[in-house]
């Protein structure tokens, strides 16, 4: 499939090209907070990527998938604590931790539809807030402090803020490239063919459950990474990460953004934001405007911005 | 017209399936030969869906057992006897309504050729699954129809697609739940001509309401009667079964003319 020149390809590749030069922009003009803030976007955005894979093309809707996040910045924060500072270490352990919190997770949980999947994937995601809130040693209910960033033997400088705003935004490129990549291979059509009619897929041929699970572990590793940047960029881990609305914020990124959009997440987190920000600066409940803005999006737009966006093109 | 002394392709022994106070199949046996087109027939509510979902898995029987190709399937999932060769289409149309017509049908034969777990190449580009698709389409009269998703296809143009589907996962026995539900008297005189086509081809379970369909295409005849095989012939001797008139025929004849 040729990429075609529609409003919500075109607005996809400015996002890209504006990201890639926001250094460029904060450099000129001195503005730092917006490159920190953008920082912490791509990160939020990878994380609502890697939960797109399993809401928007898989069809799982997981409450629980800010419990990465967690377990991708514990492993970092963790292992700084202990002394291994070096990211060649760290990086692989945050990732084969979520991966391996993923498969117990989704073992378990793929076995149920519907609000039971809900339920149980925000109830793992809760067990891991309360067993972090109970590792006295690494900070508790208070937190973990990261003393120094992850050390890539001086390959990138973490501390540089431009260095780790490309590293983000490289990570996020990167999952987006494999996101995609997935969505149109074998293995991607099935993980959508069970979305759309799981009966029909077993009956020609396909064990529906191997592949969600496989899928489930995909996205929660992706995330693991996001959480292993995320605990690099506020030096800073604690349990509130994991904390269901955390998930419930990347859902919404999800969804507003659009699910089942390769570009939705990064559009959703973007919004979703720079929206918080902005509105804090008026009000303490920014939720009063933000409840309403995706009602509206759930009511009158299904794809989110970016299926607004291609009904536009349509015409 | 098949051979009796054939080893049968299809067994099934006492097989029984209850819900709640109702025996959907009672104590049910019957055989399916190889190359023989075996239609089902009894009134609504005679169990005929039941029997075949679990056939293919999708309803796991109570007792008995179900034999295929000389192997017992009785408890395997539905994944792998679609693996092993049964294939079926759904009376009510089960498709992946948000794919387009080849997508349906390229998963069925991707299904086919090995395991999934392919995460990089692109799944729309492999040559030979699109052909097999392709195929299965222009065999079903949906060749120009290919590209079109689900959701925007006709009811007969879908219950088309329900058999090209099962047909690109090369089955040795074919079961087909009504595929002339609902069709028009066109489609459903181009429904027959395609079977009679198949016939040659695949062993073939017709459960059909079309009694002039059925008559015009079966080896032989199954009447199912409240879960229960009541008589098991060739057309002619269905025909004359007296139990079979009482019970089914003449039902049948009036539900067709109110309908």
């Amino acid at each position: 499939m040729k990429p075609k020149l529609n409003a919500s390809n075109a607005v996809a590749a400015l996002l890209c090209a504006a990201l890639v030069l926001l250094p460029v922009y904060s450099a000129a003009t001195g503005n730092i907070f917006i490159l920190t803030l953008f920082t912490r976007i791509a990160i939020y955005a990878l994380a609502a990527a890697s939960l797109n894979l399993i809401m928007g093309y898989g069809g799982m809707m997981s409450f629980g998938h800010a419990a990465y996040l967690g377990i991708g910045g514990y492993a970092v924060g963790i292992l700084a604590t202990e002394g291994i500072g070096s990211g060649f270490i760290q990086w692989p352990v945050a990732l084969a931790a979520s991966a391996l919190f993923a498969l117990l997770i989704g073992a378990l949980s793929l076995r149920t539809r519907g609000v039971y999947f809900i339920m149980i994937t925000l109830a793992f995601a809760q067990m891991a807030y309360y067993v972090a809130s109970a590792l006295s040693r690494y900070g508790g209910d208070d937190g973990l402090t990261v003393y120094k960033r992850s050390d890539f033997a001086g390959l990138i400088n973490l501390s540089d803020r431009t260095q780790f705003y490309y590293l983000c935004l490289g990570c996020l490129f990167g999952g987006l490239y494999l996101i995609w990549r997935i969505v149109n291979s074998r293995f991607g059509l099935v993980v959508q063919g069970v979305r759309s009619n799981e009966q029909r897929m077993q009956a020609i041929g396909f064990p529906a459950y191997r592949y969600r699970l496989v899928c489930f572990v995909i996205a929660g590793t992706i995330c693991g990474l996001a959480g292993a940047l995320l605990a690099n960029n506020t030096d800073f881990v604690s349990p509130a990460v994991m904390y269901w609305t955390r998930s419930g914020d990347l859902m919404v990124m999800v969804i507003l953004g659009g699910m089942g959009s390769l570009f939705g997440p990064v559009v959703g987190a973007i919004v979703y934001l720079l929206l918080e920000e902005l509105l804090s600066q008026f009000t303490e409940y920014s939720g009063l405007i933000l409840g309403p803005v995706l009602l509206l999006i759930v009511l009158f737009a299904r794809g989110g911005i970016m299926g607004l966006l291609g009904r536009m093109s349509r015409g | 017209m098949a051979d009796s002394l054939a080893e049968p392709l299809l067994r099934v022994d006492n097989l029984v399936r209850r819900y709640g106070g109702i025996t959907a199949t009672d104590n049910l046996s019957m055989e399916v030969l190889p190359g023989e087109l075996h239609a089902i027939i009894g009134p609504n509510g005679a169990g005929k869906t039941t029997l075949i979902s679990q056939l293919t898995g999708q309803v796991m029987p109570n007792s008995g057992t179900i034999r295929f190709a000389g192997r017992d399937v009785t408890s395997l999932p539905s994944y792998k006897r679609s693996r092993l060769g049964l294939a079926r289409s759904f009376q009510i149309t089960s498709l992946l309504k948000d794919f387009s017509a080849i997508d349906n049908v390229a998963l069925a034969a991707q299904a086919h050729d090995g395991h999934s777990f392919r995460f990089w190449g692109n799944a729309r580009k492999e040559r030979h699954l699109r052909d097999t698709a392709r195929a299965a389409l222009e065999r079903v009269g949906l060749g120009k129809r290919a590209d079109i998703v689900v959701s925007q296809l006709s009811h007969g143009e879908q219950r088309e697609l329900e058999l090209a589907v099962a047909l690109a996962t090369k089955p040795q026995l074919l079961l087909l739940d009504e595929p002339m539900a609902g069709l028009g008297v066109t489609e459903s005189a181009r429904m027959v001509a395609l079977l009679k086509e198949l016939r040659r081809e695949v062993t073939i379970v017709l459960v059909e309401h079309d009694m002039e369909a059925v008559f015009a295409l079966a080896d032989r005849i199954t009447v199912l009667v409240y879960g229960r095989v009541i008589a098991c012939g060739v057309p002619d001797a269905i025909r004359k079964h007296e139990e079979v008139k009482r019970a089914y025929l003449g039902e049948q004849h009036a539900v067709t003319r109110h309908g």
